[in-house]
Formats: structure tokens, C-alpha cells, sequence
């Protein structure tokens, strides 16, 4: 082999680029420029923000599901102040309905939203009342408002036909 | 950084003197000690013409100027860090395919297929790189293998430190030295079995291939 040809091949070897990306020498291994900072800033940044719009996101996409139209009793048979436990959506899940001192008709899961203790109804304070660690609810909107739970109760959506009651839906916050 | 640069400054460099082994092994005894890689020993000590001789030869790395174990690495494993040492293969990377195996020409890195990673000696970089002595050169009871300054081995040796040699048309530079007749400038490694050169009784190759 002559001397200008091998000097040839080693001046190739120093100048192809992937020897460039990765180089033998430690430093220039653990080396970043600030071109790939700023890559994997953005980038990374990027995939935060994505991540916060699905998760943003996916509670709509729960509540699309479909949920399950359940017969709960007949509205007459409820008086004024009086309360009716039923299970929606599943049978796992009690609730409890409740007939307001004007004549509405309102519905909530009946899991307290502090502990989980069953909530019940407390007609001469118009609330709904966690006996376990004396926790309020108000009726008309199922907002905590005494006692150790800070998020309202889930709220079940009515439907009433004639004189049926059927639960459609559950609306969180 | 040349590859001659004195590791942490101080001057210190790694000696061979293949003349003075007498073969007892306590420099593989003292690598495995070393907690790093506990009961295996990054140095192998070859037996040259085992039938007529009791010459033995350790081999440690030679951490070489453009380490060709590091060039043919697909995995991107093996770096050399500034002070010229060659390390072990970084074990997130490697992925046991064994080129540096075949490629180095000292035959120092061993494939382990216990862990599938390459390990080899990498000058104890834990002790060397903060002023100590690598772990064989403490025990070594003859001087074979020494860590210590160039003027102290021209002072009190022989023969003379080199770190050239020479594969077939590839010279190679190492970090590490040996110690010849001061007569040798570069070690001529003839690559007699692919006919590059004649046949010489005393070719390296032959005299470790011979059983």
C-alpha cells in the first residue's frame, strides 16, 4: 500500500460524520451541545404540554361512555323531605334520592367524599349527613359545607316521565 | 491530551518488564480483589513456549493512542478518557458481540458471558486516576509490572521504556510501556500466519500459539 493512499484513508476515517456522533473520547461523548439542549427542552416541553391536554382530555371522553338508564321508583311515592337509596350506575355504586322541601327531585351518590363513609339524609337541617365524621352536605347542590370533605358529592342526572324516575348519568364537580 | 500525558499529574506512567516475571500470579490474585469486579482478573498471564520454558508474559492493557477495541465497538461502549485510559465497557451499552475481542491485538478484552458484557482492564481507574498504584503493580514481588515515574525505571532498569509497535502495517501507540533491550525502538510484531512476513522463530505469535 503506498504512503498517500493510507494517509488518504486516514484523513476519510477522521472526516465521516458518524465517528463525529460517536466519538471515542469520553468528553466529547458526554459532551452536549446547545443545539440538543434546546431540543430536548422544547421537545420535552412539548410532550408535557400533550400529555396535559390528554389527561385534561380524558375525563370528557369518560363521560361520552355511554351510562346506563336506570328505573329508580316512582316519583309519587316519595314525600316532601323524604329519601330513597337506589345503586347507579352499577350495583357497587349507592346513591340516594332526595325530595327537596320545594318539590325537586335531586339524586347523589351516596359515598362521602372524604372518607367514604354512606351518606344519609338529614331532614330537619336540610343536609345530607356523613355520621362518621360529621360531615355536611347541602342538598340542593350536594356541596360540603361543614365537617371534614372539601369535594361535593356526584351528582346522579334525573329524567322523569310520567311518573317514573330513571337515572341517566353522573356528573362529577 | 497525548497519550503520554502522566495520569493525575504526577508523573506516574505503567511499566512491563516481561524479563523480570516469574509467573506467581499474584497480580491476577490482586485484580480480583479489587471490588469492581470481584473474583474475575482483568490480567492474563500467557505462557510463552510452555513446553521448552517457564517464561511467562502478564498482559494488561496497553491503552492504546487510537484504541481500535473503541473503533470497532457498534455499541459506542468503550471510551478513552482525557488521560489517555481506555476503559471497560460501559454496561448500559455493551451488548456482548465480541468484536473488540477479535479486534485488539493484545488480546486483553474478555468477553463475559455470565453478565454478555466485555470487561478488561482499565489501569484501575478508581486508584490510578487519584494518585494511587494499580492494584497488580502494588503486589508484583519482582518489579514485572510497575507504576512509577520515567526517570525512576531510566534510573534503575536496563533496558529501555518503549510503546511502539508494529502489527503487520499497523504501528500502534500505547500508553503503557515496555521494557526492551535498548537496542529496540519499536516492537515488530510479524504477522507471520496470514503471510504478511517470513517465518521467524521467535514471531510472537508463534511463540504463543506453541503449547
Amino acid at each position: 500500500m503506498a504512503d498517500n493512499e493510507k494517509d488518504g484513508c486516514v484523513a476519510c476515517k477522521k472526516k465521516s460524520r458518524w465517528r463525529e456522533d460517536f466519538p471515542v473520547e469520553w468528553e466529547s461523548d458526554n459532551y452536549i451541545t446547545r443545539r440538543e439542549m434546546v431540543k430536548f427542552l422544547a421537545l420535552g416541553s412539548l410532550t408535557i404540554a400533550g400529555a396535559n391536554f390528554v389527561l385534561a382530555g380524558l375525563p370528557h371522553l369518560a363521560k361520552a361512555a355511554q351510562l346506563p338508564r336506570t328505573r329508580i321508583g316512582l316519583a309519587s311515592s316519595l314525600p316532601v323531605g323524604g329519601s330513597k337509596l337506589f345503586a347507579y350506575p352499577t350495583e357497587e355504586d349507592p346513591c340516594i334520592l332526595v325530595r327537596q322541601a320545594n318539590g325537586d327531585l335531586v339524586a347523589y351518590s351516596q359515598v362521602c367524599t372524604h372518607l367514604s363513609c354512606a351518606v344519609v339524609h338529614n331532614e330537619e337541617e336540610n343536609a345530607l349527613f356523613c355520621p362518621c365524621h360529621h360531615g355536611y352536605f347541602t342538598v340542593a347542590e350536594g356541596r360540603p359545607y361543614a365537617g371534614p370533605p372539601t369535594r361535593p358529592l356526584p351528582r346522579i342526572k334525573l329524567e322523569q316521565q310520567g311518573n317514573e324516575i330513571f337515572a341517566i348519568g353522573v356528573e362529577v364537580g | 491530551m497525548t497519550n503520554g500525558t502522566p495520569l493525575n499529574g504526577l508523573g506516574m506512567e505503567f511499566f512491563i518488564d516481561h524479563s523480570r516475571c516469574i509467573g506467581c500470579r499474584a497480580c491476577m490474585q490482586a485484580c480480583e480483589e479489587c471490588d469492581t469486579h470481584r473474583g474475575v482478573s482483568m490480567i492474563h498471564l500467557e505462557e510463552i513456549m510452555r513446553a521448552d520454558s517457564v517464561q511467562t508474559a502478564p498482559q494488561v492493557c496497553m491503552h492504546c493512542e487510537d484504541p481500535i477495541c473503541a473503533q470497532v465497538c457498534p455499541a459506542d461502549a468503550i471510551k478513552k478518557t482525557a488521560d489517555g485510559v481506555v476503559q471497560s465497557s460501559l454496561k448500559p451499552r455493551c451488548i456482548g458481540c465480541s468484536n473488540c475481542v477479535l479486534a485488539c491485538p493484545f488480546g486483553v478484552p474478555k468477553y463475559k458471558a455470565e453478565i454478555n458484557q466485555m470487561m478488561k482492564c482499565d489501569m484501575c481507574y478508581d486508584r490510578t486516576s487519584i494518585g494511587k498504584r494499580p492494584m497488580c503493580a502494588t503486589v508484583c514481588p519482582s518489579g514485572a509490572l510497575t507504576f512509577t515515574t520515567r526517570e525512576n525505571i531510566e534510573r534503575t532498569r536496563q533496558g529501555v521504556a518503549i510503546r511502539e509497535w508494529q502489527f503487520g502495517d499497523e504501528v500502534v501507540r500505547t500508553k503503557v510501556n515496555v521494557l526492551v533491550p535498548r537496542s529496540v525502538h519499536r516492537i515488530d510484531v510479524t504477522v507471520e500466519q496470514i503471510g504478511r512476513t517470513k517465518t521467524d522463530e521467535y514471531d510472537v505469535a508463534t511463540l504463543l500459539a506453541g503449547d
